[in-house]
């Protein structure tokens, strides 16, 4: 899932000010942002108490199933249509993705509330780890299933750098080396090493992704 | 011609030095540096941003310290170079005339002087020394046909200290087979397991010039174990440091003790005064 923090309140503030809105609509997201504790019910009312703290009025507010998908966003506004259209700007407690597709689907201004960080693993509720980058060209088959990519701090295919200190990461030194635990976990699992991993092909990870499975499925 | 590959394959016993590029374009200082060390070294290794912190390219210091006469090791970090502009200042070493190269990884952005950097780590140490090897043979990492190709001598990092001990070897063994030809340790204070690390090396075809570093003061002491990744002075040594009368001074005859125990075990010596340049004869000199 997708990780989010609240934006920096006097950001969102100066955003408002910016276009001299008065009157906001609120959207939120029932699927990550409500995992996350970003964008859900309970945020979406903490939200509005601080807006009417700064004499700004909420019209309105949901939490729409899955903000990033663009015709669920679009049914779910038309739903708000009256209280969205009585707003002079929408502000989406949702991802980047949710904020455009909210963008795309409503002719308001919109601003994001949050900042999205990372593709997440839950470890249990409200903690999350960063496992993946989406780079495109997985080596988890090579690395017993730890992301060298993602969770070394240099992103370094082969190690350890020398930075490695009794088995402990350089960068973060609370944490046992990305490439240890691959060694020792490979290891336990009586599979060879990796041996050199060549150096990545960042043509999959080229800006921007788009996918169209119709393509694929012409394909086989 | 190379003098480091020419001695090290000779069994010459090589010394080495250390020189930072200026945090400027003022190149002064370290040509004073360059000319207290040169008398005493077989060749300089020039740091590439070292620290992650900004200073001067490696590549310039390198051709000045070759124009003074004196034989450089060009250092390239993994950490500020996709691999376009790795492969890039490879040839321009090379038609420079610059002929050692160290390739390490470098240290993360946020240990330097702009944490706010993007680390580009786009190759890791291992993969840039086959991309040498591949220049070496004429052609750049895609395959592509070079006009005119390199004759580096490719050297790496290696940490006969660091544990676990297995991994540490199945990374050093990776990166021989990946072309490096010699290593230069992290700072050496336990001579048995510099024992340990050349017994496995040199089988394998490549070379360790070992590190000594000069801990002048507690100061030292303080910087290298809280600054310096993957170091740390142990506790005896520390100690021995900071109960002498003159620090300096023990200092310099520590580091020509770890010398000469050196030249009986490794292919060579570095040595890092860290700011007592001045000493290194006499730290070379006593430790003959």
């Amino acid at each position: 899932m997708i990780i989010t923090r609240p934006r920096d309140w006097s950001r969102i503030k100066a955003n408002l000010e910016s276009i001299g809105a008065r009157r906001v609509f609120l959207m939120g997201c029932g699927q990550c942002a409500t995992v996350a504790h970003t964008g859900g019910e309970p945020e979406l009312r903490e939200m509005a108490e601080r807006m009417a703290e700064v004499g700004v009025e909420v019209t309105g507010w949901t939490v729409g199933e899955v903000t990033c998908h663009l015709n669920g966003t679009r049914l779910e506004s038309r739903k708000h249509q009256e209280a969205i259209d009585a707003a002079d700007a929408v502000l989406v407690l949702a991802c980047g993705a949710g904020v455009q597709t909210t963008a795309d689907a409503i002719g308001k201004p919109v601003f994001p509330a949050l900042e999205s960080l990372f593709l997440g693993t839950v470890i249990r509720n409200g903690i999350f780890e960063e496992r993946c980058q989406t780079c495109g060209d997985c080596v988890l088959d090579q690395t017993a299933g730890i992301c060298p990519v993602t969770t070394c701090p240099k992103g370094l295919l082969n190690g350890p750098c020398g930075g490695m200190w009794d088995g402990m990461c350089e960068v973060l030194t609370d944490r046992e080396c990305t490439h240890v635990r691959i060694r020792k976990r490979l290891a336990e699992q009586g599979r060879a090493s990796k041996g050199t991993l060549a150096p990545k092909d960042f043509s999959t990870a080229l800006k921007p992704g788009a996918v169209d499975i119709h393509d694929r499925k012409a394909e086989r | 011609m190379s003098r480091l590959r020419d001695m090290l394959e000779a069994g010459e016993f090589v010394v080495t030095g250390e020189v930072a590029p200026p945090k400027g374009a003022d190149l002064t200082h370290m040509h004073a540096a360059v000319d207290l060390l040169a008398p005493h070294c077989h060749a300089l290794n020039v740091t590439d941003n070292q620290g992650a912190s900004l200073h001067l390219a490696s590549l310039a210091a390198s051709k000045a310290i070759l124009d003074r006469g004196i034989e450089p090791i060009f250092q390239q970090t993994c950490r500020d170079r996709n691999r376009l502009a790795l492969q890039s200042d490879l040839l321009a070493a090379w038609s420079l005339g610059l002929e050692n190269v160290l390739m390490v990884t470098g240290d993360d952005p946020r240990a330097g002087d702009h944490p706010n950097a993007k680390g580009v780590f786009d190759l890791d140490s291992t993969q840039l020394a086959q991309v040498a090897v591949g220049m070496n043979e004429g052609h750049d990492m895609m395959g592509h046909e070079l006009k005119g190709s390199t004759g580096f001598y490719i050297g790496g990092a290696m940490f006969p200290e660091a544990e676990p001990w297995d991994v540490q070897l199945a990374r050093t063994e990776q990166k021989i087979e990946a072309g490096i030809r010699f290593f230069q340790t992290q700072a050496i204070f336990d001579m048995a397991k510099l024992e340990r690390a050349v017994e496995a090396v040199r089988p394998l075809g490549a070379k360790i010039i070992a590190s000594v570093l000069v801990i002048k003061s507690p100061g030292v002491i303080r910087f290298v174990n809280e600054h310096l990744a993957g170091l740390m002075i142990p506790d005896a040594i520390a100690d021995r440091i900071r109960g002498a009368e003159d620090p300096a001074e023990e200092a310099i005859r520590l580091a020509a003790e770890q010398v000469r125990e050196i030249r009986q075990i490794a292919d060579g010596v570095h040595v890092m005064p860290l700011g007592l340049d001045r000493a290194i004869g006499r730290i070379l000199g006593e430790g003959a």
